[in-house]
């Protein structure tokens, strides 16, 4: 058994994580109330731009050391455009979810 | 910063994401869930410059000058979007990760061993299959997010454009791109890996220009849950756990919404994707009857109102178009202050993308414990004095409920004819979306308000006040 667990491809963890995840997201969804469906949008597509740790890697590590030009300029197109997400998709979701009130108020 | 220790924070922001969606799970909820997505995301971006430490001025000056711009830009356009413009603005987004995920994989694909997917220049043939995946599925959201973009922004028509042979147009090119997959597989070619995102755009291009307008909710869902996928393929390629999780967070939230809006339509999902369906412009289909309608003033409405004890105000599209919410909460308050009872009722597919109506209600400052869904009103038009219909057409429509030779039949509707007296707001007699009668405008107890749905609030207003 000892030697079954190791000679397991890394790859089937992160299967595993995945699909684990896919089933929390089923589930964490189908909680979000309907009056939400529209700051749900905007603030999975601000996480969903965590994409951008590619792009830091692409720019910061081993792109300029192994001296692919190309692929840091296309890290840093990615970069930006992540940025972007991240910060208007997270600025715009506070900014709606700042309006929903309770009555009374 | 330890390879383990770095795998751990980005489990940790992985799950600060999970806890920023259950945040949403209720508006009072909902602000901390937002801080969570933040710190999530601030933990990922500083564990992966931590484990990649640039090293000199360049790259620090691309990661920091890049990460200003954009601040710069979001931030801009965050504050300045205004709320009726949300679905173009989601769209944008989604075009936004769809090219950026294209980006890193060309990036991972001509710098392999930065992202340590390669062995003496050659890249582990599972990361090959997964960075093809992640192109392409990047690149299809980002066309077909444009081209949401435009229908939504009204830059482009938002009657569905049918080409000659296009399902068998869009078969040969799916099917190439699995060729083309393939062969990078097999070759680790950079023109298989253009090609592959070559065809994707154009697929993208393809499969949305055909949709009309009004479906464009169940399409903004479907291209929210795909740039979810394309993150999660970009997650493997990178053996990241917070990519991987948020890609399936992201991919079943936006299949979910998808199928909620479906649901909401009584159309499968294919036959959405299918496209072809309504057209903005329907126009009315004149059928040669002529029999006549009710017409009412601005005064008459507001007499009605003013003197029932009930009103159920149903917005729709029209609302968001005229920007009449404003209008619209006003008209509320006077009718609260005369002891009227206010109530919303919210169709799933109103408007242009999921909760667009309670968004632009929030916005008004309509408190959201007024505002109630379909299946938690419907049964209160039978109680209610006067249906107050602003902008909507079809999700009224009881040939839903009552003709089966509809094209609508089945469909969930809000069922406003219960009410004692119905009152359209329109700008004129044409057909909704789905291009067909809606029979109740010419019922006995229907009163039609002709007008822009903003203008005719406010002269509502003008005589309440």
């Amino acid at each position: 058994m000892e030697q079954l667990a190791h000679s397991i491809d890394p790859f089937i963890s992160l299967l595993g994580i995945f699909v684990l995840a896919v089933f929390v997201g089923y589930y964490v969804v189908w909680n979000v109330t309907p009056a939400l469906h529209t700051p749900l949008m905007s603030v999975t597509n601000a996480i969903s731009s965590v994409i951008i740790v590619g792009a830091l890697l692409a720019v910061g590590a081993g792109a300029i050391a192994s001296g692919s030009t190309i692929a840091m300029i296309f890290g840093f197109l990615a970069l930006v455009l992540a940025a972007i997400n991240i910060f208007g998709g997270f600025m715009v979701t506070s900014r709606m979810l700042a309006m929903y009130k309770k009555k009374g108020k | 910063m330890s390879a383990n220790l770095a795998a751990v924070l980005y489990l940790v922001s992985g799950a600060l994401f999970i806890m920023a969606l259950r945040g949403l799970s209720s508006p009072a909820t909902s602000r901390q869930g937002n801080l969570f997505g933040m710190t999530g995301m601030a933990i990922a971006v500083l564990t992966t410059l931590a484990l990649a430490r640039p090293v000199g001025l360049l790259p620090w000056a691309l990661i920091i000058g890049g990460l200003a711009i954009g601040a710069v830009i979001g931030g801009i356009t965050a504050k300045r979007i205004p709320m009726t413009a949300m679905p173009q603005l989601v769209a944008a987004f989604h075009s936004l990760v769809g090219l950026a995920a294209v980006f890193v994989a060309a990036a991972a694909f001509y710098a392999p061993d930065a992202f340590g997917i390669a062995s003496n220049g050659i890249i582990h043939s599972q990361s090959r299959i997964e960075m093809a995946l992640g192109a392409a599925i990047g690149a299809v959201t980002f066309t077909g997010s444009v081209i949401a973009f435009l229908k939504l922004d009204g830059r482009m028509s938002g009657a569905p454009i049918l080409l000659p042979a296009r399902h068998a147009i869009n078969i040969v090119l799916g099917l190439a791109l699995l060729f083309f997959i393939y062969g990078f597989f097999d070759s680790q070619s950079p023109i298989d890996f253009w090609l592959i995102v070559a065809i994707s755009l154009a697929l993208g291009l393809l499969l949305i220009v055909p949709i009309g307008g009004a479906d464009m909710p169940v399409v903004v869902s479907m291209l929210n849950s795909y740039s979810g996928w394309a993150a999660a393929g970009i997650g493997f390629t990178l053996a990241n756990t917070a990519l991987i999780i948020t890609g399936a967070l992201v991919g079943s939230s936006g299949a979910i919404l998808s199928y909620i809006m479906c649901k909401g339509m009584n159309r499968s999902f294919l036959s959405v994707i299918m496209g072809g369906f309504g057209g903005e412009s329907a126009g009315p289909a004149a059928k040669g009857e002529t029999k006549p309608v009710k017409q009412g003033s601005a005064d008459d409405a507001a007499f009605m109102m003013k003197n029932a004890e009930t009103v159920i105000i149903v917005p729709g599209y029209g609302m968001a178009v005229a920007q009449a919410q404003h209008a619209l909460r006003e008209m509320a308050d006077h009718l609260k202050k005369s002891g009227v009872t206010v109530k919303y009722a919210i169709h799933p597919v109103a408007g242009r993308m999921p909760g667009h109506m309670n968004v632009l209600l929030a916005e008004a400052n309509v408190p959201y414990d007024e505002v109630f869904e379909l299946e938690d009103i419907n049964s209160e038009f039978a109680q209610a004095d006067i249906a107050f219909v602003i902008g909507a057409n079809d999700v009224t429509n009881p040939a839903a409920k009552e003709d089966p030779a509809s094209p609508i039949y089945g469909m969930p509707v809000l069922e406003v004819w219960k009410a004692k007296t119905v009152m359209f707001i329109k700008r004129g007699m044409s057909s909704g979306y789905a291009g067909i009668d809606n029979g109740l405008f010419w019922r006995d107890n229907t009163l039609m308000l002709f007008g822009d749905a903003k203008k005719m609030t406010e002269e509502i207003n003008k005589s309440l006040g």
